[in-house]
Parts: C-alpha cells; structure tokens; sequence
C-alpha cells in the first residue's frame, strides 16, 4: 500500500459499524494546531513548516531503518541512508496530499508518523526482495510436521495437513491460492508480492481474507473443529 | 504430546483470525488513535473493533503499529 493512493478495502467483515464507534473528532491540541495553520501558510512559514516536517519525518524514517537494520546487513549504510531520505521525501508529500484527513483523533505528530514509518518499511521489504524470485508454490509446509508425536496426535495432524492441502488445492480460487501461499505459506512480504501481481496490498490482503473463510468454513464442514484444534495447542 | 512452536504459528499465518477485522487501509486510517490509546492505558480494542485482529492477520501492518508505537513511546520517555 502507497499511503497517497486510494487503497479501497475497509472492514473486511461487516462485523463492526467502525463509524458509528468513532467519537466525534476531539478539539485539536495546540502543538496540532499549530502544524496544521503553518503547513497551510502560503508565505515563508508554509515553507519553513514543510522543512520542519521533514525532518521529523527523516527522523521517523530512521527509526524504522534502524529497527530493521539486523536484517539489512547486505545494504551498506549511505544506501540505507538513501532510503530513509526517500521515504521522508515521499511520507512529506503524502501528509502534504491528506492533510486535510487529519481530525484530531491523535496528536499531530503521531498521525504524520505512520506514513514515514510506512513508506521506510514499504521501501525495505521491496528492496530485501530485489532480484529474488517470489514463490508462489508451497515451500513451507514442514512446518507443519512435528516430530515425536504420539500416535494418535500425529494421525490427527496428519488428517488436518491433508485436509488443509486438499482445501486448498480444491477450494480457492487460482489467485486466492497464489495469494494465500504466497504471503501465508511462504512468507513474501504484502508490499513485494502487491509489486510483483501489479496490485496493492488492500486488495490482496482482501484476497487473503477471502481465502483464509474459505479454507476455516471448508475444514469446519469437513468436521475439523479448527479453533478448538488450534486452542488445544495453546 | 511433544509439538514444535512453529505448529500453532504456521497455522495461524495461514488460516488467519477467527474473529472480524479491519482491511489494510482501515488500519493504516486508525493506527495513530490506537497506539495513543494503548499508550494512555486506555482500551484501544474497545475503541477500535477489528484492529487487534487485523495486526494479527497481517504481518506488515503489525509491523508498522510496532514501529509506531516504539517510535511515540519512546518519545514520551524524553
């Protein structure tokens, strides 16, 4: 998901009215006022409120870099520094374009937060994935087997894998199944397989919703009692 | 009965929460009121049905409220 476009996928489950549960926008603080009237100044101080903002926002970027740096070892560190520039860059434009979205329900700086932390995360999965081949064929299942089990354990995680393979062969749909392998299975991140399939990820992760009902209510009238399953193991 | 951890969690990935949640861009929408929530103390599920079980189906989210909520946490421990 690019926090600037339009990502149409709400509630995946009409379970919860979420817009009668929202309170109505509190007043803004003063430190959110503030950024709000200078963003919006079309003088010197709309320029210098921009410049502010992304550096709070490079900060954020930073952050997020720094948090996943562990698993970034191949990327030297003005390569990461790039990154971080970039998605400040963007995150700035994003806020700019949704400004008007901002209602108070948090402070300011929180709600500009997310979409540095978004676009630096977004921009790290991508480039964790460069060049490497997403799999859209099962490669994870041995995960699924435990070793020294007890007969009777092992016949009844035997009948679930069966079952959860066969479902999966037979009920989804070829794109819930791509979808659903892809991301659950074998762990390609949303954002990288949202690239490669020319979507975004509301619309796939809507697919993996899709595929995830499919698969429980399959496997209920199949009489796997799946939760009470899954809670046992708990 | 001897299990690997990675049981539960692998099907977990793959059959998702059991309850309703939000979609992606809801999250995304919500995610700055919750994390102030949970750091004020308050109930944030409560608040804002669906998203816990949306971090819970969908790693990159969960990241990114991770993310969030270490960056304005932290903060509030300056």
């Amino acid at each position: 998901m690019s926090a600037g476009k339009a990502d149409t996928v709400g509630l995946v489950e009409s379970a919860s009215p979420l817009s009668t549960l929202v309170p109505a926008p509190p007043l803004l603080d003063a430190e959110s006022r503030e950024w709000l009237q200078s963003l919006r100044a079309t003088d010197a101080t709309g320029q210098e409120a921009i410049a502010r903002l992304h550096a709070l926002l490079l900060r954020a970027a930073r952050f997020e870099v720094a948090r996943r740096r562990p698993t970034l070892s191949h990327l030297r560190g003005d390569e990461l520094e790039d990154i971080a520039i970039e998605a400040a860059d963007d995150a700035v434009l994003s806020v700019l374009r949704r400004l008007d979205d901002f209602r108070g329900a948090s402070r300011f700086t929180t709600w500009a937060y997310k979409f540095a932390l978004l676009e630096a995360a977004v921009k790290l999965r991508k480039r964790a994935w460069q060049g490497r081949e997403v799999p859209l064929e099962p490669e994870g299942w041995e995960l699924f087997s435990s070793a020294g089990l007890e007969p009777a354990a092992e016949a009844a995680q035997s009948e679930l894998l069966e079952a959860l393979q066969s479902a999966i062969a037979q009920v989804l749909t070829p794109h819930q199944r791509r979808v659903l392998v892809a991301l659950a299975l074998n762990g390609v991140p949303i954002d990288v397989l949202a690239e490669r399939l020319n979507t975004n990820r509301g619309a796939l992760y809507k697919t993996l919703h899709d595929a995830r009902r499919k698969l429980r209510k399959h496997l209920q009238e199949r009489g796997l009692a799946l939760d009470t399953w899954l809670e046992e193991k708990q | 009965m001897m299990e690997r951890p990675d049981l539960k969690q692998a099907l977990g990935r793959l059959l998702g929460p059991a309850t309703p949640e939000v979609g992606c861009e809801e999250c995304f929408d919500q995610l700055d009121r919750y994390v102030e929530l949970e750091l004020t103390g308050e109930d944030a599920d409560a608040a804002i049905p669906g998203l816990r079980a949306h971090l819970t189906g969908c790693p990159a989210c969960r990241e990114e409220h991770e993310s969030l909520r270490a960056l304005v946490g932290g903060e509030q421990l300056l």
